[in-house]
């Protein structure tokens, strides 16, 4: 069976023999991966967009698009082109740089984040030591280009959204980080490709007890905050702050925090399947088995793209399915329970990883 | 807008998602507190009260459809009873029968309504569609029976345009069976919800002294613990000969008032289920002249709508038209006190709040 890594693998090789300069060689792969990230990136959000829509129309009983293209399919392709041809208006009294550069601030900070995610054996795009590290840190720079479009617009409900998000962001950070550190702590690693190989004798929501499973649960609730999607789309609030920070944009810089906001939630889906559902392992139960071969016949990226969209589908059922919580409440939830739940929990897991008595 | 205390003012609306209407209220913010709210209105006023005044006893009710646009036939009938009044005319059983049916289909549609924009404004956006199902079914009975899903227009002085639609009961027999189950499904979807439940308890307080100088009535005054439903105190067309609850809380606050309007639905669904087996034989007009005059003096009715009570005053001058018409609309009262409930919230609750006031802003100006 050929694997995704002999593919890439192989391309390498006849890249080599093609090109003997050394730097060129790597500049011409960077370039390559580049163009297949971001076109494949752009396809991403198409899908998810689409899948958004459908999964609304099936919590809301209705069918959702159904016209352009076979099923709807083509529909949000349909849309890209509507917001291409919209007039990108910059408002008289805003902070013109500011507001032009916020939008893209917010896309390359989500296409770096992108990087160290794994997607299937060694086929990743940078596999660094510091990968979860870099991950979370990283992904905290888009609270800038919120706040930038926030304060730019010149808009009283874009200042309060962006206020908002900062608040919210910078508070739920913590538990995130907290809850990836449970698994740190478990693997003894920040590289992405080693805390995917600890889990080839069982995922570690199944391997490390309850500790875990509160981890994955704070996890997936501050995940859902950090990525400002219902119930935590305070930033936006539509019933309350029209669009929130991004009132006074339209056209591509529009699509633009879409892209952003679609990227943002593949990324905490993967990252939150590589971390507590194995990423591309398979599922297995012990060491060596029959279970655990037949498994392996399902090849990685299935089984990465299959636990990613997952927990994308459960993150847009909370979408559809909560009203929206209050800023004090909200910023209770994580000070008062969040944060103090996810430090017992680091002990916990401490005391789990130092006396080895995870599976 | 920075005043000079250092407030910060938002205008939120005349166009603005929650407001559901042309609504403008000025808000002074303290950051995320609100510190007072000043509702702007007139966006859309089409005098409507001054428009009556040209208009003949027939004619004039039908022009109040659009004030309170989700209880249109309450509205109606509010109008003709003032008529009626003027007349001294007895309406037909069966005119009155079928005039209550179809108050009550239209409070459930509006309740309904109601609660998928509840729903919507606290960022639920699902239950909107479900609050829709049953809408749209209630829509249909309407547009076969009145010809009109939304304005039904259906009734004249002294009963009714024209006689029901044969599938009439059956359809309404099928919509009582269909909203009791889906009622449940409202609990399950909504109601339930921890989120929710946060949302509402213990915010927008409005205590019975205040519900009262306020001049609020229906649902919201009811709330508060003040018992005002016409339905029961000043019994009109059918209402005497069935059996109901008027449903009272205590708190006041956003919570009770979700929760009356979800109870005042079941008791609305009884209400139908005791009439729609005995529509009476008969005639569904009284005989009245062409050109209706009323005696000279001051007719005065009130209905129970969706919202509260709606009052209609008409003097007469003893002529073919009405010399004055006053009407006393249940969402300018209730639109009153949200400047009272809402000091010392947030925004997000500054917007539940007027969800659970339930403001039509049609009727506020028109």
């Amino acid at each position: 069976m050929i694997t995704l890594s002999e593919i890439t693998h192989s391309i390498h090789v006849k890249l080599s023999g093609a090109i003997t300069n050394e730097t060129l060689l790597s500049i011409t792969e960077m370039a390559i991966v580049g163009i297949i990230l971001l076109g494949s990136l752009v396809m991403l959000s198409f899908f998810l967009g689409y899948m958004e829509r459908k999964v609304a129309a099936f919590m809301q009983i209705r069918l959702g698009p159904n016209r352009v293209g076979p099923k709807g399919s083509l529909q949000i392709v349909a849309d890209t082109v509507k917001l291409l041809f919209k007039e990108g208006l910059t408002p008289n009294a805003s902070d013109k740089f500011l507001f032009n550069t916020a939008p893209y601030i917010m896309v390359i900070t989500t296409m770096l984040v992108i990087a160290p995610i794994a997607y299937s054996n060694g086929f990743q795009i940078w596999d660094t030591s510091i990968g979860v590290l870099y991950v979370s840190s990283v992904s905290s720079v888009s609270v800038i280009g919120i706040l930038m479009a926030g304060w730019s617009s010149n808009n009283k409900y874009s200042l309060l959204g962006a206020m908002r998000c900062g608040a919210q962001i910078v508070s739920y950070e913590l538990s995130i980080g907290l809850s990836l550190i449970a698994i740190v702590v478990l693997t003894g690693s920040l590289r992405m490709s080693d805390i995917v190989m600890s889990q080839a004798d069982g995922w570690w929501i199944f391997k490390g007890h309850i500790p875990v499973l509160i981890a994955f649960v704070i996890f997936i609730i501050a995940s859902t905050a950090e990525i400002n999607r219902a119930p935590f789309d305070l930033a936006e609030a539509e019933s309350e702050l029209t669009a929130g920070f991004h009132t006074e944009y339209s056209g591509m810089k529009f699509a633009m925090f879409l892209l952003a906001e679609y990227i943002n939630l593949f990324i905490v889906c993967a990252m939150g399947a590589t971390l507590f559902l194995g990423g591309w392992m398979p599922l297995h139960f012990g060491a060596d088995n029959a279970f655990n071969h037949a498994m392996d016949y399902i090849p990685g990226f299935v089984w990465f793209f299959g636990k990613t969209f997952f927990l994308i589908f459960v993150i847009m059922w909370f979408r559809w399915t909560f009203p929206r919580l209050r800023i004090d409440q909200l910023l209770n939830l994580e000070w008062k329970y969040l944060l103090p739940i996810s430090m017992i929990n680091i002990l916990l897991v401490t005391i789990i990883a130092i006396f080895g008595w995870h599976f | 807008m920075i005043t000079e205390d250092g407030d910060f003012v938002i205008n939120i609306g005349p166009q603005h998602p929650s407001t559901h209407g042309v609504l403008h209220l000025k808000v002074w913010l303290d950051g995320e507190t609100v510190k007072k709210v000043e509702p702007h209105l007139g966006y859309i006023h089409r005098s409507i009260e001054k428009m009556c005044e040209s208009l003949s006893y027939r004619q004039y009710i039908f022009s109040t459809s659009r004030m309170d646009y989700l209880s249109a036939h309450i509205n109606n009938q509010a109008c003709a009873l003032a008529v009626e009044m003027g007349l001294g005319v007895e309406v037909p059983d069966r005119a009155k029968v079928i005039r209550t049916i179809l108050a009550e289909l239209t409070r459930l549609a509006s309740h309904a309504l109601w609660w998928g924009c509840m729903g919507l404004d606290l960022g639920a956006v699902t239950p909107f569609f479900y609050a829709f199902r049953e809408r749209e079914f209630i829509n249909d009975i309407m547009e076969e029976t009145c010809g009109a899903r939304l304005t039904q227009n259906f009734i004249v002085p002294g009963g009714l345009m024209a006689d029901i639609h044969p599938n009439f009961v059956s359809k309404t027999k099928e919509l009582i069976k269909m909203f009791r189950a889906n009622i449940d499904e409202y609990n399950q979807l909504l109601t339930g919800n921890v989120i929710f439940q946060q949302r509402t308890k213990n915010v927008g307080f409005l205590s019975k002294e205040a519900a009262i100088s306020y001049g609020t009535s229906g649902p919201v005054a009811r709330a508060s613990g003040v018992s005002c439903d016409v339905r029961k105190h000043y019994p009109y067309d059918a209402y005497d000969r069935v059996q109901f609850k008027e449903i009272l809380g205590t708190a006041g606050d956003s919570w009770e008032r979700y929760v009356i309007r979800i109870d005042e639905m079941r008791e609305s669904l009884s209400i139908i289920e005791q009439l729609i087996d005995n529509i009476p034989e008969g005639d569904i007009v009284a005989k009245t002249k062409q050109v209706i005059k009323l005696p000279k003096g001051e007719f005065y009715s009130r209905v129970e709508t969706a919202r509260g009570e709606l009052g209609v005053l008409l003097v007469s001058d003893g002529g073919s038209t009405p010399y004055r018409v006053k009407f006393r609309s249940p969402n300018f009262s209730n639109l009153s006190a949200l400047g009272h409930i809402a000091k010392g919230s947030k925004i997000g609750d500054l917007v539940a709040m007027m969800a659970t006031l339930d403001l039509v802003i049609p009727d506020v100006d028109r």
